[in-house]
Formats: structure tokens, sequence, C-alpha cells
């Protein structure tokens, strides 16, 4: 095939990118994800600046530069502000401590100890970037710009070899070798599916010709799963980028981007990088000066999790309910406004440009035998470190929650991780080595899912979990397939009669049976999976299930229907307070004398508890 | 964002953004988005209208779409929309005590979604995405992380005080 002469060097423009960003001297990177926005961060880049703008005397640079960036994914311990020069992470900076940052390490090389990273197993504070255990142990491809460059300027993203793999694959002119090599490298789907790639490249490529579309699905509706949301807000260019290369390589020349409507951040991120690579001539008619044009759309969805299949995706683009529908046709055949599409998440597209940059063997060297590459999770729960994370596939739950997670809280116990979302299952104790990879996962009943892993403690009831994401399928099930319609909302009230102290032990076999009913006839994933999260505890917890039922007990302490407030009379010193704060004025008696509580009236909200200034209330 | 008066529907106003939209039937849900952030929900006379106005549409369809998606409201909302996340992370971490103690400082009674005054409306969304930051509650778009029963009663009253 013949080579197509462009009309921008993207090496040239990478060059004077970087000068660019050489001459903004030091850099002092700031998160402005939607976590540390919410801990203030605007105002701490705000100071920055304002300290910036005046400086006179650095000791090794002439000026400094604020740079706002997207998710660290160090969540939990936000305002992150990091100073790669230094090597310096800073964590829960306030905007009172900028000042003495400044000050102390920006002028006089002179860290501020206490605001350095404190290791939940040393105690002691961690100096180097490095040698932060949480980000020690990832491997960032998909995630490797978010946190570290602005992601509202396509200059930071050009010059860390943004556009570069398109340009190459513009330039090559050869969009079968495109697809060849995302088949190489054994890329799978990161949404969920794990279907490979490169085959469903291939399938829509085999309808060249006519109109056919490329649809990013950014509906990340798993509760506990933000990496797509990062990557969309952090390095919205790479997405963009990766969009691009798949449209050249299936032959489509317009594209949507659908964004669930509870990301504003990522919606505006989004929109100005689109205007900004049209304008580069990234994106829009004729790329760089080549054949090839790519419009690109922004979407948003509305609130529904089912949006997240597919087909439902594709008629919510289209203005209708969103439902799925029977496949085949697949929408490789048959899609979007009836014409041939591609569907691909977040961060599968997010994986492409380094794949054509690096080559398909480089990726395939990472991960195990049938799941490549590296996968984020979103690491949330009872684990120290909270955030998302980035390993090789394969890597053991052990590492992830021990090592990159710093252990459990508080020196709780572990009990097990939900992995996957409401489609998932759990995993406990004996799956600690188990390799994370797509096929462990499905072998032990459980499923890597959009990558959402939620830690539990001792003090989690998993029968309470399991109704919490019944009730979350039974909500979100748009009540198409009624398995699905009905069968999840029998399963859901079995749950609620359980957790309230009321079940029988034939509700057991009932809830197992329904189960395997939705699961056989549901349409689509949603239904498939949702019984997921039932049939994984009632195998792994199936004494926790018949505690609540027959001994009527709750061993994490969680269900308030088995729970029992008491004054103890002995520490009473009948001060009133209890009975003040008692939203339901369940507390009586007299000052100075022991009071009571009425279990009748009693709600069991633990007000009086958390408030008794003698410890003198107890939860039985 | 001002507010219109829901009791009275400015057809010429849905006109205007029905054709920033070009009138196109695929744009159904960003043209609901719209009406809904002028009117803080959606009146049952602008389905309708939009239903008739727009080419391959019926009420019907208009009605299906905006009963289908969480995000749409039926109902007029309150001035302060409070969501509570109870995603996953959230819910581990105590987003149940935090909603109760919003129905208790607010008196919303079960299934009561807007106070008496319309100063007020909650629900639960299912993830935010801020899951490092759970239990999260947001209102107006505010983000307020690692919510107690205690804090969001400060938050409420605080606001409650502007408010008088």
């Amino acid at each position: 095939m013949e080579k197509t002469a462009l009309n921008i060097n993207i090496k040239e423009e990478q060059a004077k990118a970087q000068e660019l960003i050489r001459q903004q001297g030091l850099r002092v990177l700031v998160c402005a994800g939607t976590g540390c926005v919410a801990n203030g961060s605007l105002k701490v880049i705000e100071k920055f600046k304002e300290l910036g703008a005046n400086v006179s005397v650095l000791s090794d640079y002439d000026k400094m530069t604020t740079v706002p960036t997207g998710c660290h994914g160090f969540c939990e311990q936000g305002v992150l502000v990091i100073i790669p020069d230094k090597h310096v992470t800073y964590v829960k900076v306030k905007v009172e401590d900028v000042e003495e940052i400044y000050e102390s390490h920006i002028k006089n090389n002179q860290p501020v100890e206490r605001l350095l990273y404190t290791d939940p197993k040393t105690h002691e504070h961690v100096h180097k970037n490095e040698d932060i255990n949480f980000y020690a142990k990832q491997t960032r491809t998909a995630l490797a710009n978010c946190g570290h460059i602005n992601a509202e300027c396509i200059d930071e993203a050009i010059a860390v070899r943004g556009y570069e793999a398109l340009a190459n694959v513009l330039e090559a002119n050869n969009p079968d070798a495109v697809i060849e090599e995302i088949e190489k490298s054994g890329l799978r789907g990161r949404g969920g599916g794990g279907f490979p790639t490169g085959r469903k490249w291939r399938f829509t490529a085999a309808n060249r010709g006519g109109k056919s579309y490329v649809v990013c699905n950014g509906d990340e509706g798993d509760p506990g799963a933000f990496m797509d949301r990062s990557i969309m807000e952090g390095d919205p260019h790479k997405l963009l980028e990766g969009m691009a290369i798949a449209a050249f390589a299936i032959g489509a020349d317009e594209g949507y981007i659908y964004v669930r409507a509870e990301y504003p951040l990522a919606i505006k991120r989004l929109r100005k990088a689109i205007a900004d690579a049209e304008e580069r001539h990234f994106l829009g008619e004729n790329i760089m000066g080549s054949n090839f044009s790519f419009t690109l759309h922004i979407k948003e969805g509305a609130g529904a999790f089912v949006c997240g299949e597919e087909t439902a995706l594709i008629a919510s683009i289209e203005g209708e309910r969103g439902m799925p529908r029977p496949k085949p046709p697949f929408p490789a055949n048959k899609g979007l406004f009836g014409r041939p599409t591609l569907i691909n998440n977040v961060e599968t597209l997010a994986n492409v440009p380094v794949i054509i940059l690096k080559g398909a063997d480089w990726f395939a060297q990472m991960g195990t035998e049938t799941s490549k590459g590296t996968k984020t999770f979103a690491l949330t729960g009872e684990v120290n470190n909270t955030g998302l994370i980035e390993v090789p596939m394969g890597t053991t739950l052990r590492e992830i929650v021990f090592d990159i997670g710093g252990g459990i809280r508080g020196g709780k116990k572990f009990k097990a991780v939900q992995i996957g979302g409401p489609s998932g299952g759990c995993l406990t104790e004996e799956h600690l080595d188990l390799p994370m990879d797509y096929d462990s996962l499905i072998k032990a009943g459980a499923m890597v899912g959009s990558g959402g892993l939620v830690v539990m403690a001792e003090n989690t009831c998993i029968v309470e979990v399991a109704r919490f994401f019944m009730n979350f399928t039974q909500n979100e099930s748009c009540g198409k397939c009624v398995p699905c319609r009905e069968g999840t909302k029998n399963m859901l009230k079995i749950l609620e009669k359980i957790v309230a102290g009321k079940g029988e032990m034939k509700d057991l076999d009932t809830l197992e049976e329904l189960a395997h009913a939705v699961k056989d006839g549901s349409l689509c994933g949603l239904g498939k999976t949702a019984p997921n999260p039932v049939l994984s505890t009632l195998k792994y917890f199936r004494d926790e299930y018949i505690a609540h039922i027959r001994d009527k007990k709750c061993p994490a302490g969680v269900c308030t229907a088995m729970k029992k407030i008491v004054i103890q009379p002995d520490l009473c010193k009948g001060c009133t307070k209890c009975a003040r704060i008692c939203p339901v004025g369940a507390i009586e008696g007299t000052v100075k004398q022991p009071h009571h509580i009425n279990p009748e009236k009693c709600i069991k909200c633990e007000a009086c508890l958390t408030n008794c200034p003698f410890r003198a209330i107890v939860l039985e | 964002m001002s507010v219109e008066n829901p009791n009275k529907i400015d057809t010429s106003k849905l006109d205007k953004i029905i054709e920033s939209y070009d009138s196109k039937k695929s744009n159904l849900i960003a043209i609901l988005q719209k009406v809904q952030e002028v009117y803080r929900y959606l009146p049952e006379d602008a389905l309708t209208y939009i239903g008739t106005k727009m080419e391959g549409l019926s009420p019907a369809t208009v009605y299906g779409v905006a009963t289908f998606y969480a995000q749409f409201s039926l109902e007029p909302k309150g001035k302060y929309e409070i969501k509570v996340c109870d995603g996953t992370a959230c819910h581990v971490r105590g987003s149940m005590p935090v909603l109760n103690a919003i129905k208790a400082r607010l008196n919303l009674t079960d299934g009561q979604l807007t106070t008496h005054d319309g100063l007020f409306s909650l629900e639960t969304v299912s993830c935010l995405g801020a899951c490092g930051l759970a239990p999260v509650v947001v209102i107006n778009g505010k983000v307020y992380p690692q919510m107690t029963s205690d804090a969001i009663k400060i938050v409420l009253d605080t606001l409650l005080k502007e408010e008088n």
C-alpha cells in the first residue's frame, strides 16, 4: 500500500510542545480530578499560581508553573501535589499549606515533612514518589499520563507522544496492518466482556465501504468503578487518538462518545479536547492532510445502568429508551442507525495508541497467557489506600490488597473482595493468591468486569451486600425480559426478608432456583449476571445466611433488625442527653436516674450511642 | 440558571430548544435534559408538546423516554437537589446512616422526595465515581466528601440558615 504524505510533522510538533513544557520551569502538579476538586484543589491551584507569579529567586529554576492535572488515582489522600523534579508527593494538602511548601521546598529545597505520605505499615514518612508502595507496584499504561499532564492543554498531550501513533498509522496507510497489530497484542475488552478487541475490529472492518461508526462506551455504570472517568478527565486526547485509529482501521468517518451524565467534568474536558484536536487537524476533515476524515460527537447519558450494554447504548444514542435487543445482528453488522458499528470501552481504546507506538509484542509480554497487558482496578472499601490502580494482568489479589492497598483499615480482618460490581462475585481468603485475569476469575465464579474491587472486612455483612447488589440490579432492570424483571424483584424480596430476621431455611433454595432462572432467561448481560453476587456469596458464605435465618444473628453486626441497643444501668448517670437526642422519643427516665430504651419505639439509628458522654449505651 | 414558572409552559422556549438540536429525533434525550434544566423537572405539558411538534415522535414515545432514565423527574425538584451516593464503596463505608440523617433533619417520610417548602429534594444515585471519598453527598453539583451523619447535619443547617 502506498504511503501517505502528511502535512503535519508530528515529531516537530512534539519537539515544539516539549520546548513549551521546558519553558514552564519547575512544574508543580496539582490534581484537579473530581475527588481532589471536592477536597478543595482549585483553591490550592490558585494559591500556587499566585505565589508562582511573583517568584524572584528559585534555587535551580527561573520560574515555576502550576499545572492542574487529571486524577492521580490516590483520591483518598487528596489534594495531591506532585513536584516531579523534586521526586516528591504531598498528600492531603490544604490551601493553608501551600505557602509552606513554596517557601520551604520550592525556594529552599527543604521538604515539608508533615505533608508527606505516611506508610500505613511502617508509619514512616515517604520522601520519594517511587517509594510510595501505592505507586511503586503499579504498571501504568492506559493511565500513564493521568495526573502528569494538564488534561485541558493539547500541547501537554503532544509532548508525551500524543497523536504520534495516529500520524504513524495514517502515514503507513494500511488499515489491515493496524487490525493485525491489535489482534497480535492480545488486547481484550476492558469494559467487562473481555472479547478480543482485534477480532471485533476485524468483524466490523468486513463491512468497509459504506457508512459506519465508532462508538466509545463511557457509560461507566458499575458502582465502585471510576477508571473510565479518570481517563476521560485526565487524558482525554489518548481516548480521542484511540478512537481515530480505530475509525481509520475499520473505515468509519464518524464517532460518538457516550458519557454518563453523572460525569460533568469528563464531559467538559472531552468537549474541549475535541475542539482543540479539530483545530490542530488531528480530528475532522482530512486529518493531518490525509484522505482520512473523522468527526466526533459527545452523547450524554441520562442515568440508566443498562445502557452500558452495547445494543441498549445504541438505542440510547438514537434517542430511544435504552433497552437491549437480541444479538445477532451484532453491532458490527447492524448497529447505530442501522449501520456497522464498532463499540469499545474507554480503557480499551486508551490502550490502542501505546500498542501502535511500542508494538504488539511489547504489550503482549505483560500479563498472562490469555489475558495480555495491564488492567486498571478501582480499589475501594475497607482498605487503607483507596484509589485507582493499574497492574499487569495476573497480579494476585494479595499484592493488590496488601501491598498496593496497604492492607485493611484499622487493623480489621480481611473478609472478602467483591469484584466486577453487580455482575461480579466474591473472592475470599482462599483466593488471595489467585492471578487476576479473565479466565482465572471466571473459574472462581467471579469476573474482572469493569474492574471495581470493593474490599470487605469482618464488619461488612455479606448478606446485606448481596441485598445491596440485588436492589441495584432490580432497580436497573429495564423490564424487557420477564425473568429478569420479576426474578430480581422476588430475589430482592427474599434477601430483604433475611436481613430483616424473618428468613426461613427454604428461602435459600428458592433463591438459588430463581438465580438460575434469571441467568438463563435474560437477553442481555445485566440479567445474565445479576444473580452472580447472590450465587457467589451463597457459595462462600452460606453460614452467614444461615446465621441470619436460624440464629437471627448478623455476625458482622450490621443488620439493624437484629441489633438491640441498650443502656447499661450501672454506667448511666441520668444526664438525659440521650433522651433529648433520640429522634423518636424512645428513651425514658428521670434526671440522675438510669435511663431505659423502649425497644418498640427504637429505630436503631445509634444517635444515642455515639453521643453518650459516659459510653453507657451499647449494641447487643 | 433561571427557573421558569412551571405552571405556564412557554412553547416558544421549547421551540428554541428543539431547534437548537436540529429537531432531530436522536437528540430527544439532550432536548429533555435542556428542558429539565429550565423547569427543574419535566412538566407533562412540555412532554406532550415535544411529542406533537417533533417529527417521528408521539407524546407516548416522549413519555416513555422520560420515564426510562433516572435523571428525568416528572415531579418538581427542590431548590437544593441532594444526591446521596449509594454506590458500593459509599454503601460499605456507611451511606445509609447519612441518608437517614438527611431524612430526619428534613422531616422527609418514606417515599417523600421533596420537602413541603420545595427547598430540598433527596435522591440516591448509584455511583458518582468519587469512590475514594466515600461516602459522598452531592448538593447542586457540589461534592461533599467523607460524610457522616453529623457532618451532613451541619451542611444542611448551614444551607437552611442561608435560606432564612
